[in-house]
C-alpha cells in the first residue's frame, strides 16, 4: 500500500511526541532525532516499533543507524510500503 | 578530624495516607486508615480484596513523558525525593562528588517485569519495552533520583526485603559517618500490588483476608488479628552531616544517633520467637548511638500486623529493653499505612523524625482487644505527648530471610 510523505510525516510527529514527549510542531524532515530532538537510543527502539506497527513496514535493526533525520525516516518508511 | 555527626534536613513521602508528609501526618495524628477495596477486577483471583494504595497517584505529580519510562516504584521515589530534596532547601550548589543516594526498594519493578511478559507473549520479542530492565532493576528508584540530583558519591540500593527501607537509612548514615559523602538521599519505596505478588503473600497465608471490613484488617497487637495489610508508595529522608548542615543555614530536623543490625539464622520467613536476633540489632543500635534503654521514649514498631511476627517483637522488645520499656511509647504505624515492604523503614523512619520535631508519638488504630501476650506500652487510638528535653527514640524493621535493623534518632 503506498504511503504519502505527508501521511508519514504527520504520523511520525506522532509517535515522537507520544515517546518522547516533543511538541509535534517541533517535529520537521530536517530535525536529527538524536542532536535536534534529544530522542535517546531506547525512546528510538520504541519510535521504531511504534512506526512498524503503524506502518505496517519493517525497518531492520540494520537500518535504524541510518535514520538520522526525521527525513530519512519517511524516505525509509513511504519506500518500504510501496 | 573530629567524629562526624549525621543529621536529618528534609523529609519526602507518598503513602496510602497523603502525597506528601505534611498530608500523610496529618492523617497518621488523626489515626486514619489507607486502606480500602480494590477495585481491579482480579482481586476476584485471591483470597484478599484489599490493599493500600498511594492516596495521590504519581500521575498527579508529574510529567506522562517521564513516567512512562519509569516503573511504579520509580515514581514514587522521584516524587518523595524531590519533596525531600525541596523540604531540605534545595542545596544544589552541593560538590556532587560529596552527595549520594541510597533508596531501596523489597522487590524492584515487579509490576514492570509482569506486564512486559504479557507484552511478550501477545505481541512476541519486538513487542517488550526497550525500557524494561532500567524499568524492572530493583536499584532503578535509587538510579533514577541520582540520576536527577547528578550524585556522584555513590548511588546504592540494600536489598532485605521488608528491612530494605531501614537499611537504606543506615547506610545512608554510614556514607556520611565514614566520609564517603555530606549529604545522602535516602529512603525506600514498594509498588507491588498486583495479583502476583498478593496471591504469593496470600499463599504464605501472610495476608489479612477481612474482606468484610478493609480499614480494620491492620490491627497490630490485637487479639484478632489475621495479617498485614499489603500498600505502596515509599518515604524519603535527606541525611547530611552536622557541619555541613549549619553552614549552609539548613533547618535541622533531628540527628541520627546510630543503627544496629543483625541477622536471625533462624528461617527464611518466620521470626525467631526467641527474637534473641531483634535484642541484639537493639543492643548494637544503642551503644552505636552512646545511648542506653533510660534514653529511648518512643519506638515505630515494625509490628505487621501477622499472628506470630508482632508477639515476638513485643517479646524481644520487653528483653531488650527491660524495666525502661515501660517508658517507651510503642506506635505500629502500619495499621494506618498498610505494609510498604521495602518503603516500610523509610517511611516510619520519617514518621519518627515527625514525632521526634511535633513530640507526639502516633496511635495505633484498630486495636479492639490488646493481646495479653504484648507486654509493651502501646500507644493506642489517639497520639500520646512526648517529654521534653533531649530524648531518643528507635525504628525497627525486619524482612524475611531474618534481617534485622534497628535505628535511632535524637532530638537536637
Amino acid at each position: 500500500m503506498a504511503l504519502s510523505p505527508a501521511d508519514v510525516l504527520a504520523g511520525i510527529k506522532e509517535i515522537v511526541e507520544e515517546v518522547a514527549g516533543i511538541p509535534a510542531a517541533s517535529i520537521e524532515l530536517d530535525k536529527n532525532f538524536t542532536d535536534d530532538l534529544e530522542v535517546d537510543s531506547l525512546s528510538m527502539v520504541e519510535v521504531v516499533v511504534a512506526c512498524e506497527e503503524r506502518f505496517g513496514v519493517k525497518i531492520p535493526d540494520e537500518k535504524v543507524t541510518d535514520l538520522a533525520t526525521v527525513g530519512d525516516a519517511v524516505n525509509f518508511i513511504v519506500n518500504a510500503a510501496a | 578530624m573530629s567524629q562526624r555527626r549525621v543529621v536529618v534536613t528534609g523529609l519526602g513521602a507518598t503513602t496510602p495516607l497523603g502525597g506528601d508528609v505534611d498530608s500523610t501526618w496529618k492523617a497518621i495524628l488523626a489515626g486514619q486508615s489507607g486502606v480500602r477495596l480494590l477495585t481491579e477486577d482480579w482481586r476476584e483471583l485471591l483470597p484478599v480484596h484489599f490493599a493500600a494504595r498511594v492516596a495521590t497517584e504519581p500521575a498527579d505529580q508529574m510529567e506522562r513523558v517521564e513516567m512512562r519510562r519509569l516503573d511504579r516504584s520509580e515514581q514514587f521515589a522521584l516524587v518523595a525525593s524531590r519533596e525531600a530534596w525541596k523540604d531540605a532547601g534545595s542545596p544544589d550548589d552541593i560538590d556532587k562528588e560529596r552527595l549520594g543516594v541510597v533508596i531501596a526498594s523489597g522487590i524492584g519493578g515487579v509490576i514492570t517485569l509482569l506486564d512486559q511478559f504479557v507484552n511478550l507473549n501477545e505481541k512476541g520479542a519486538r513487542g517488550v519495552s526497550p525500557h524494561t530492565v532500567p524499568m524492572l532493576m530493583p536499584n532503578g528508584p535509587a538510579a533514577n533520583v541520582g540520576l536527577e540530583l547528578q550524585a556522584k558519591a555513590g548511588v546504592h540500593t540494600p536489598v532485605s526485603a521488608c528491612a530494605s527501607g531501614a537499611e537504606a537509612v543506615g547506610y545512608a548514615y554510614e556514607m556520611i559517618k565514614n566520609n564517603r559523602a555530606d549529604i545522602v538521599v535516602s529512603g525506600g519505596v514498594e509498588a507491588a500490588i498486583h495479583q502476583l505478588p498478593m496471591a504469593g503473600f496470600a499463599a504464605m497465608k501472610a495476608l489479612s483476608t477481612r474482606n468484610d471490613d478493609p480499614a480494620r484488617a491492620s490491627r497490630p497487637y490485637d487479639r484478632d488479628r489475621d495479617g498485614f495489610v499489603l500498600g505502596e508508595g515509599g518515604g524519603v529522608l535527606v541525611l547530611e552531616e552536622y557541619e555541613h548542615a549549619k553552614a549552609r543555614g539548613a533547618k535541622i530536623y533531628c540527628e541520627i544517633g546510630g543503627q544496629g543490625l543483625s541477622s536471625d539464622g533462624y528461617h527464611i520467613a518466620a521470626p525467631d520467637p526467641d527474637g534473641s536476633g531483634v535484642q541484639r540489632a537493639i543492643k548494637f543500635a544503642l551503644a552505636n548511638s552512646g545511648l542506653s534503654t533510660k534514653d529511648i521514649v518512643h519506638l515505630n514498631a515494625h509490628a505487621t500486623s501477622t499472628p506470630a511476627g508482632d508477639v515476638a517483637e513485643a517479646n524481644a522488645l520487653r528483653k531488650a529493653l527491660g524495666a525502661d520499656a515501660d517508658h517507651v511509647a510503642v506506635s505500629a504505624t502500619k495499621s494506618m499505612t498498610g505494609h510498604l515492604l521495602g518503603g516500610a523503614g523509610a517511611i516510619e523512619s520519617v514518621f519518627i523524625v515527625k514525632a521526634l520535631q511535633d513530640r507526639l508519638a502516633p496511635p495505633t488504630i484498630n486495636i479492639e482487644n490488646l493481646d495479653p501476650a504484648v507486654t509493651v506500652d502501646v500507644v493506642r487510638d489517639t497520639p500520646r505527648q512526648l517529654p521534653s528535653g533531649d530524648i531518643a527514640a528507635l525504628n525497627d524493621s525486619f524482612g524475611f530471610g531474618g534481617h534485622n535493623v534497628v535505628l535511632v534518632f535524637k532530638s537536637l
